[in-house]
């Protein structure tokens, strides 16, 4: 997903509302007058927060995103064919696909390296949905965390491995914590969208980069382009497999996901924080009645978003680049939330998703070096595949399974 | 003209919503709908009105089988629905409402204004609805605005005319007043269907009486000899007994006290002036009121959801007026809001999770930040059990439970809980009988366990069974405080309307 050049500017509506202003009681008036309006938003938005969280049965949980999947390799195929791709050549860009993917120790090592980000930033998006939040900001979290871990990394000397890698992981996820807090802070305080926010901080956040890296701080020894110090070797992530062959790249970051993920279930359904977020996802009024400060949770699973998204930044710089350079995030972001979606803000089904989006990253490499077929399908493909997650009586209709609820009517509408 | 219905057959997948029904409206009566919610009443009448297509069956109006392809059709044949939320536009006057949709127009599309206001003047006139064809609407009363909604259909050759609820948001006069329309309606010939939970209604305004259960026609019942007891029993499908038992309360000391409590809105503006009053031990107090009167935001100040702007609240003894929520619920209050679905429990979390969905914070339930899942399940358990929530599963949704058993859930929740305080708003509402006669019975066994109890209601008939003395609300400001046992219903209803009380 590229990026346009230029932020518009906030309305001025807006633009009042977000300045800070040191009347209180006027600020609140501000706020109120268009809460009808977000009400209504919100209503809207909850509507689709409830069918990418509700429980899990294996039904939209498993067969709706597998057979999403599956059309959507079909269509992706046939939008390519259409382009003027031949059906043989078209077939053999799936089998590259699949070969460099899962083909080899080498492919399987790629589609994992491509996943250990992906199941961080999954997991930033997942736990603000849970928390009712939509954070399209794990983009700029991982930029931030990514930045601060690379610093974190080559400022250091001589320190032991046990206590300069921590401490550069963990610089990573402070980071992206900041990054988080702020547009946590900014809801719980002023009302302001956690949408608006986070997309903006993203570009700040993508210029901070390319203006940081231009600075003496960071910017490598008689280079003149934005490129950042080599990371020491005392805080470089080990690889896994490097004892087979160094070409293979996975690395430690995918065990600290793994452990993510475990961690974020165990908050989710385990604790009464988790109870607090879900909570408030699901009906702040409910929450808020019993007693719960909505506030709190906004800024907490912001926090805790950014956190996940900066610890993702900090395994690209330290596991996978050993340093940073502009544009580093390489929309693992943007990916993150589509590997929300499709693993339906659990856990353990945003690592089976970060996995798929994984193998695709990889394959889709194999892919353009060895078919020609454009790394633009693949980008087709997990749209296509978010678009069917994302409206899952349009797969109830195609396969012309039978809805347990509301979802009839239209797929009958559609099957007849 | 008569209205009659013969075998309608609605299915949704996984529910017979209208199983077989026939029923006849004859031509000039009233036919009283009753049924509890999910008994198939709306469905039968979205069939009736031409947004659902009936799977089968027939409907026939003065002996010919119709055909309704869609709500136009509907509207042709002479059925015309009056909604329980009206569907008019505020800041439009009455003619205009009243055109909406039907408007006569000259040449070129143009409104013909005089043709307009002649047409309403002239059906208000004819059956006796007297409205001023140029006011606002949202500067009428509620009973007016039903009027409007009345002339609407009437002007659009309804001769079957639906209410769906009439009196859900009316006042004790306008009840009354709305009844002497429905008179006036069946004495020019109209066919009504009158659709009500309440019971004294029906037996009050209808002709016939067809009693609704589970999809299916359970019996008709004749209004001159029926008891409320006996439409009850059909309804429910077991004899219910309607009348509260309970003996006079032994009230002690003061356990809340407000003292000039004033709440301010967004903007500034007071929605409860300078409330005082008291609950004490052992005694049930019920506030009345038309909704919107200020009786939601008096119970959110109460538990801590609204500030209070000035004044102060004491619980038991202690300053709370600045307490959070939870500082209170801690403290030892317990509220059953009146929004359960908004409010009251997640409609997407476990019935267990529901069931902690405030006490989960605290042992046993949390260690720390860990939930402790058996003694969840324990108490869950002997929740359901203890509080007959039915299904008894600990781990359905709560959106899977009826509005009845989500209710009993949170009652559950709140009644299990040793307070000194509890604070229940319209605990009865949109709720079956049978739950109902069990949430009274436990509101007065709690009362008799020495807990202050706070009943908010807008249900006079609730007010009256339950509570030991009435406070009643009119725009923000306690009107009048009676003895249950010194009052009457037309009494209090007067008041609703916003007639002061002298000092009592």
């Amino acid at each position: 997903m590229s990026q346009p050049p230029q932020t518009p500017p906030p309305p001025d509506g807006d633009h009042d509302t977000l300045r800070p202003t040191p009347d209180v009681t006027q600020a609140r008036d501000l706020r109120n007058s268009d809460r009808a309006v977000r009400e209504a938003a919100l209503r809207r938005e909850r509507g689709l927060l409830a069918r990418i969280t509700t429980s899990v049965d294996w039904r939209s949980g498993l067969l709706i995103p597998l057979l999403s999947v599956l059309t959507a390799l079909i269509v992706g195929g046939v939008i390519v064919m259409l382009a003027g791709v031949s059906l043989v050549d078209t077939l053999a860009a799936y089998r590259a696909l699949l070969v460099g993917s899962v083909g080899s120790v080498k492919a399987v090592s790629e589609t994992l390296t491509a996943t250990t980000p992906l199941i961080l930033t999954g997991l930033a998006v997942a736990i603000a949905f849970r928390a009712g939040l939509f954070n399209i900001g794990a983009e700029g979290q991982l930029l931030v965390g990514g930045m601060t871990a690379v610093l974190a990394g080559f400022t250091f000397t001589g320190l032991p491995l046990v206590i300069h890698l921590p401490l550069a992981v963990l610089a990573g996820v402070v980071g992206g914590a900041v990054w988080g807090f702020i547009p946590g802070f900014l809801k719980a305080r002023t009302g302001a969208h956690e949408v608006i926010v986070t997309i903006m901080l993203n570009f700040i956040a993508l210029r901070l980069v390319d203006f940081l890296l231009k600075t003496d701080v960071f910017q490598r020894e008689g280079r003149n382009d934005p490129i950042s110090k080599f990371v020491e070797p005392s805080a470089q992530l080990p690889l896994l497999l490097g004892w087979l062959d160094p070409a293979y790249r996975v690395h430690l970051g995918l065990i600290l996901a793994l452990i993510a993920a475990g961690f974020i279930n165990w908050l989710l359904f385990r604790t009464t924080t988790g109870f607090e977020f879900r909570a408030v996802g699901a009906n702040p009024s409910a929450a808020r009645y019993a007693g719960m400060s909505v506030t709190r949770v906004y800024i907490l699973v912001m926090v805790i978003a950014g956190g996940l998204a900066g610890l993702a930044g900090s395994g690209q710089v330290l596991g996978v680049l050993d340093r940073a350079s502009p544009g580093f995030s390489a929309s693992l972001g943007f990916d993150g939330i589509a590997v929300a979606l499709l693993g339906r803000s659990n856990p353990w089904g945003v690592v089976a998703a970060a996995v798929l989006f994984g193998g695709l990253r990889a394959g889709g490499q194999q892919m353009q070096a060895s078919v020609g077929v454009g790394i633009d399908l693949i980008a087709v493909i997990q749209a296509l595949i978010i678009i069917f997650v994302a409206a899952p009586p349009l797969i109830s209709a195609i396969y012309r399974l039978r809805a347990p609820s509301a979802s009839t009517q239209i797929s009958k509408g559609w099957a007849s | 003209m008569e209205l009659q219905l013969r075998g309608i057959t609605k299915r949704f997948p996984g529910v017979l919503a209208n199983d077989d029904i026939s029923l006849t409206a004859r031509s000039g009566t009233v036919l009283a709908l009753i049924g509890e919610n999910g008994a198939g009443k709306s469905t039968l009448m979205n069939v009736l009105t031409g947004l659902y297509q009936a799977d089968a069956g027939e409907i026939l109006i003065d002996g010919q089988e119709q055909r309704f392809r869609g709500p136009a059709d509907s509207i042709a044949a002479g059925i015309g629905m009056v909604h329980q939320h009206f569907m008019l536009v505020p800041v439009f006057s009455v003619y205009e409402n009243v055109i909406l949709g039907a408007e006569p127009t000259g040449r070129f599309g143009v409104l013909n204004r005089t043709q307009a206001r002649a047409q309403v003047a002239e059906v208000s006139q004819r059956y006796g609805l007297a409205v001023d064809p140029d006011s606002l609407v949202e500067d009428l009363p509620v009973g007016i605005q039903q009027r409007v909604e009345i002339i609407k259909v009437l002007l659009r050759g309804a001769r079957i005319l639906i209410f769906d609820e009439p009196t859900a948001v009316l006042t004790p006069q306008e009840v009354q007043e709305f009844f002497g329309i429905v008179a006036e309606l069946k004495s020019r010939g109209a066919t009504i269907i009158f659709i009500t939970h309440k019971l004294k209604e029906a037996l009050a305004v209808a002709d016939d009486i067809t009693v609704l259960r589970d999809g299916r026609v359970v019996g008709h019942a004749d209004p001159r000899t029926a008891t409320p007891e006996d439409l009850a029993a059909m309804m429910v499908g077991r004899a219910i007994d309607l009348e509260v038992d309970k003996s006079p309360a032994r009230p002690g000391s003061s356990v809340l006290s407000l003292r000039n409590v004033t709440v301010v809105d967004d903007r500034g503006r007071p929605v409860l002036h300078s409330i005082s009053f008291d609950v004490h031990a052992g005694e049930i107090v019920g506030i009345a009121g038309i909704q919107g009167n200020g009786q939601t935001e008096l119970v959110q100040a109460i538990t801590g959801l609204l500030p209070v702007a000035t004044g102060q609240i004491e619980f038991t003894g202690q300053d709370i007026t600045r307490m959070s929520p939870r500082a209170r619920h801690a403290a030892g209050m317990a509220h059953v809001p009146e929004d359960r679905s908004r409010m009251g429990f997640i409609a997407s979390f476990s019935v267990k999770e529901n069931l902690i969905l405030d006490s989960y914070y605290a042992a046993p339930y949390a260690e720390g930040i860990r939930l402790v899942r058996n003694a969840i399940d324990t108490t869950a358990t002997d929740l359901v059990d203890r509080y007959d929530v039915r299904p008894p599963t600990i781990d359905n949704a709560g959106s899977s439970l009826s509005g009845g058993n989500a209710q009993k859930m949170i009652v559950a929740r709140e009644f299990s809980r040793e307070v000194p305080l509890l604070v229940c708003a319209q605990p009865t509402r949109g709720i079956d009988v049978g739950s109902i006669e069990y949430i009274h019975e436990q509101i007065v066994r709690k009362r008799d366990e020495g807990v202050a109890v706070l009943i908010v209601s807008t249900e006079l008939d609730e007010i009256f069974a339950l509570a030991d003395r009435i406070l009643v609300m009119f725009s923000g400001e306690i009107v009048a405080e009676r003895r249950t046992t010194d009052t009457t219903p037309p009494e209090i209803g007067l008041f609703m309307a916003g007639q002061r009380a002298a000092a009592s």
